[in-house]
């Protein structure tokens, strides 16, 4: 197979995409209402929800009239956030699989040398 | 050796001076069993014998011959880069029958390579020369073939010149017109000096053609490549030649012989071709039979290695043994710990039986006034704490041993400035997986750096699992927080302020504190509070006073176990009673007043003072500042008074603390004169005493002697310990132990002020951490996900999101980087570095003298490992 980079590389690969799987898939589940909502077993991240990453919204700049309107848009803010943590950690895991396949070919080529 | 007591890194092992009496016969064997045991540390006993007349010297030099002999020899099979297997097992100790095996089979060994390197050099020689001539034989004949417009370009060049007198002398009338030439081969490296030269002699009479070869030659001696350049020089007349070819020897260029017609030379070099390709076939059935013989040496190398080092090893310590009078027994003297006494008369005894020997060996124990070595067992997990510990200073003999305490102490303060669960679980990962595997990492060699982590990593664990619990408390992950009860605050901002901007400051007085506290550990809102680094600073600080004095005041408790032990009871009185006291009544009384103000006030808000009068003197508003009380209780003024509010936190306080005060100080003087008095008192008495009884105080005391097996009277009376002296407090005089004193006491007191502040670490650490992973989420994370929020449509999915996800793969990426190198590793080594401080300095100079040495055993194990690691 294709040897594009060496151990070091490869390892740094896998350690980066192993971290990112879990905590863009935690993070997407934080903030992605279906997941919460509908599954008890996933209650506790409702709670995790917490205001601390209200802050990473960008529409909490903005000013709102009313409540409803404000609810409606951080609402919106999560889900946006959690398809893009969904993304990334779909990226992570795609990276992920290449640095497996690169560290697996790289610890063979140091076996036969 | 790793057999573990409950209490064994409590204090230093007892351990006892033994006279050996040995056997010369047995002796050697004897001290075998003893190294592979390693329990037994040889005292010198003739120190003021020079090394080289030692009774085994000739032994040791045979051991150094050996080594000579197999340093040469890994030298060969590391050049032809043969793998030198590592040792699986390490024999034992070669007996004299093996020696002279050893000694045989490597002198065979050694001379066989000897030749073999000689002949591979004079071959290989031999081909070099051989290969530099087909090359010049090669370029010659491209250089002939142009020969035409060179012997045209030559004379033009000739012709140009004849006017000049000097050049006609020098080459001569006649000659004109007939050239000759010499060719060779030079180091490349010298061709430019090579060519300079030749035209400075010459006077630019001497023609050069050069060519360097394609391929490098390899050097005969030492294998390595040189690059080497052919020259063919013409010249004119016999006195040019003379003058070149010196020159050529100057500079090391090897000259060869040229025909100069085509036919000859075509000859020449189809001789040399064949030549050439017999030698190669001789060369590399050498190097076969080479390769065989180092291949078959290189699998026992490391094996021999072991042996001589061991056997040197017995003859170093056989060295320090004295011969009786009557030469027919070597007495040796050891420390061995109380528990090994069994094992060590196994072991001599065992070593008499290898060589046939009946009579049993002696063991005597001696009492000694000198100092024992300080021995604590360790086991994996203890180990790293105690090279900490031992980094200070090695405890005096059985004195109390901060490393068992420290394995607690250590990782807890560590993270009370690292607290941050996401870093405790990367720390934490990361010793898991080398406590877990360290079975198969132990044989990695990955540089310094990785040994002072694998080292360390059972502390590194700690750390972790403490700080992933201190993060919980301080409810910060990656700077972020944690909602997993359910935060304790309600929003109160008024729906009609939704459109102004609008801090966000928590004050329980303001109302919006539901009044049931968050379950563990800070309120997750507290993260986005605009208050937060003040709330948080003024409860890191408190924490870090609280810890200090409860720390310190463990320290100086233990120092009544030392001086239980060691028997100085009134030190107790004198030095413990006035410490103790001196600190719990000024910080101890500090870090009273911080709870106490946290229990008795608390945030009213208006409504409920209106309600209640009674409350006001109780509300956030009338609580006093703890540092400022304490200041003025030391400088014995009265607190401000406010208006509507009490003027201290209960009744009496002044007085109490102004009682406290006074205490406080009268214990200075009492640190001061205390035991000097006490000492002074107590040499009178005894001086009466001494006078009544004769003294005793002999340094040889040896009623504690222990035979094994028969003891004649004639060897007990050998027995003559080289104690040390007594260096009690009784040796130093009154002014001595006055000056001594007053330091101590000077440092004691400026050191209660200091090392509380010094304390304050802990905040100030601990704050900066959360403020740099909160400044680094910000500034790169957080940003991202603004950034990749605004990429998306509203409420669905679409391919701004595709955009947005790619944005965060890239910028977590980075943060993650920035997050191990900076926070994790950078962070994590400066709190590790404070934790030490706190622990050496402000922990131990409270109990810990540590004017020990460390018990070194004569053990094969040892003495192999440090071998290998010099390698």
């Amino acid at each position: 197979m294709l040897k594009i980079c060496g151990p070091k590389l490869s390892l740094c690969g896998l350690i980066i995409s192993a971290w990112g799987i879990v905590q863009l898939e935690l993070s997407y589940i934080v903030f992605n209402e279906d997941v919460v909502s509908f599954q008890v077993l996933m209650g506790i991240f409702y709670f995790v929800r917490s205001v601390g990453l209200a802050e990473d919204l960008s529409v909490m700049e903005e000013n709102f009239e009313t409540m409803e309107e404000f609810y409606a848009a951080a609402d919106s803010g999560y889900q946006q956030n959690a398809y893009n943590c969904w993304i990334a950690a779909c990226l992570y895991i795609f990276t992920l699989l290449i640095s497996a396949q690169q560290f697996y070919q790289n610890s063979r080529n140091s076996l036969d040398a | 050796m790793q057999r573990f007591r409950m209490g064994a890194m409590f204090r230093s092992e007892q351990m006892t001076l033994c006279q050996l009496f040995l056997q010369p016969e047995a002796a050697y064997t004897s001290v075998s069993a003893l190294g592979e045991m390693g329990i037994a540390q040889f005292r010198d006993m003739n120190a003021e014998v020079n090394p080289f007349m030692r009774k085994f010297v000739s032994e040791v030099r045979r051991c150094d011959e050996l080594e000579r002999k197999l340093r040469y020899i890994e030298e060969e099979v590391r050049r032809d880069d043969v793998k030198i297997p590592d040792l699986e097992e390490a024999p034992t100790a070669p007996n004299p029958r093996e020696i002279i095996d050893l000694e045989a089979h490597l002198e065979k060994t050694e001379t066989e390579m000897l030749e073999l390197s000689q002949n591979g050099v004079n071959l290989k020689s031999n081909f070099k020369e051989l290969k530099e001539m087909k090359y010049v034989l090669e370029k010659a004949q491209h250089f002939m073939s142009e020969e035409c417009d060179l012997f045209t370009a030559a004379s033009a060049f000739v012709f140009q010149q004849e006017e000049s007198d000097s050049n006609r002398a020098l080459i001569g009338g006649e000659e004109r017109g007939r050239l000759g030439f010499v060719a060779g081969v030079i180091p490349r490296d010298k061709v430019p000096g090579f060519e300079r030269m030749l035209w400075r002699v010459s006077r630019g009479n001497v023609f050069l053609r050069q060519a360097p070869l394609e391929e490098p030659l390899e050097d005969p001696a030492t294998g390595q490549p040189i690059n080497k350049t052919v020259f063919v020089a013409f010249y004119q007349g016999e006195n040019l030649k003379s003058r070149l070819k010196k020159v050529c020897t100057g500079y090391h260029a090897t000259l060869y012989t040229c025909p100069s017609s085509v036919s000859e030379r075509e000859g020449v070099v189809r001789e040399l071709r064949i030549r050439l390709e017999d030698l190669n076939v001789v060369l590399s059935q050498t190097m076969d039979h080479r390769h065989r013989v180092v291949q078959a040496v290189a699998k026992e190398l490391q094996t021999w290695k072991a042996m001589v080092r061991k056997m040197k090893a017995i003859y170093h310590t056989l060295n320090m043994f004295n011969m009786d009078v009557t030469n027919k027994c070597l007495i040796g003297e050891c420390w061995v710990p109380k528990d090994e006494l069994q094992h060590l008369r196994r072991a001599l005894e065992d070593g008499g039986k290898a060589v046939g020997s009946t009579i049993n060996p002696i063991i005597n124990i001696l009492s000694t006034t000198e100092n024992p070595p300080t021995f604590i067992r360790t086991n994996k997990f203890t180990e790293g704490f105690q090279v900490l510990i031992d980094a200070y200073a090695v405890g005096t003999y059985r004195e109390v041993n901060p490393a068992s305490f420290t394995t607690i102490t250590f990782p807890f303060l560590f993270s009370v400035m690292f607290g941050d669960l996401g870093h405790g679980i990367v720390v934490f990962l990361f010793a898991g997986w080398m406590c877990l595997f360290e079975k198969k990492l132990k044989k990695n060699k990955w540089g310094e750096i990785w040994d002072i982590f694998f080292g360390g990593r059972y502390i590194i664990l700690l750390m972790g699992i403490f700080s992933m619990y201190s993060g919980l408390l301080y409810n910060d992950i990656f700077s972020l927080s944690l909602n997993i009860f359910g935060s304790g605050w309600v929003m109160n901002i008024p729906k009609y302020n939704l459109s102004v901007e609008s801090k966000l400051a928590l004050d329980p007085a303001e109302g919006g504190y539901r009044g049931d506290p968050y379950y563990m550990g800070l309120d997750p809102v507290w993260q986005s509070a605009d208050n937060k680094i003040i709330f948080l600073n003024s409860f890191k600080m408190k924490l870090s006073i609280i810890i200090a004095v409860v720390h310190m005041v463990f320290g100086i408790c233990l120092s009544v176990v030392n001086f239980v032990h060691m028997k100085k009871y009134i030190n107790i009185l004198l030095d413990f009673v006035p410490q103790i006291i001196f600190l719990v009544l000024l910080f101890g009384y500090m870090a009273f007043m911080v709870v106490y103000k946290y229990i008795v006030f608390s945030p009213y808000s208006q409504q409920e003072i209106a309600d209640d009068p009674s409350l006001e003197p109780w509300g956030t508003r009338c609580a006093p500042s703890v540092l400022i009380t304490f200041i003025n209780m030391v400088l014995v003024s009265a607190n401000s008074k406010v208006e509507g509010c009490n003027q201290y936190m209960f009744g009496g306080q002044e007085e109490i603390q102004r009682a406290f005060l006074v205490i406080a100080l009268l214990m200075v003087p009492v640190l001061l004169l205390g035991k000097p008095i006490y000492i002074k008192m107590s040499a009178r008495r005894q001086a009466t005493h001494q006078v009544l009884k004769p003294a005793t105080n002999g340094d040889v005391s040896n009623n504690g002697i222990e035979m094994t097996g028969a003891s004649d009277p004639e060897q007990g009376g050998h027995v003559q310990p080289r104690g040390g002296q007594d260096h009690g407090e009784h040796g130093e005089s009154f002014s001595d132990v006055m000056v001594h004193q007053a330091i101590h006491t000077v440092e004691y007191v400026l050191s209660t002020v200091s090392h509380t502040a010094s304390y304050l670490r802990l905040w100030a650490l601990s704050l900066a951490h959360a403020q740099l992973s909160d400044v680094l989420w910000n500034m790169v994370f957080r940003r991202a996900i603004k950034i990749a929020g605004g990429m998306g449509t509203d409420g669905s999915f679409s391919g701004g999101n595709i955009a947005g996800g790619f944005v965060i793969y890239v910028v977590f990426a980075l943060w993650v980087c920035f997050t191990v190198a900076v926070l994790v590793l950078m962070e994590g080594l400066s709190a590790f570095l404070h934790t030490l401080r706190l622990h050496w300095v402000e922990f131990m100079s409270k109990f810990y003298t540590g004017s020990g040495y460390p018990f070194e055993p004569f053990s094969f194990k040892g003495i192999l490992k440090e071998t290998n690691s010099l390698d």
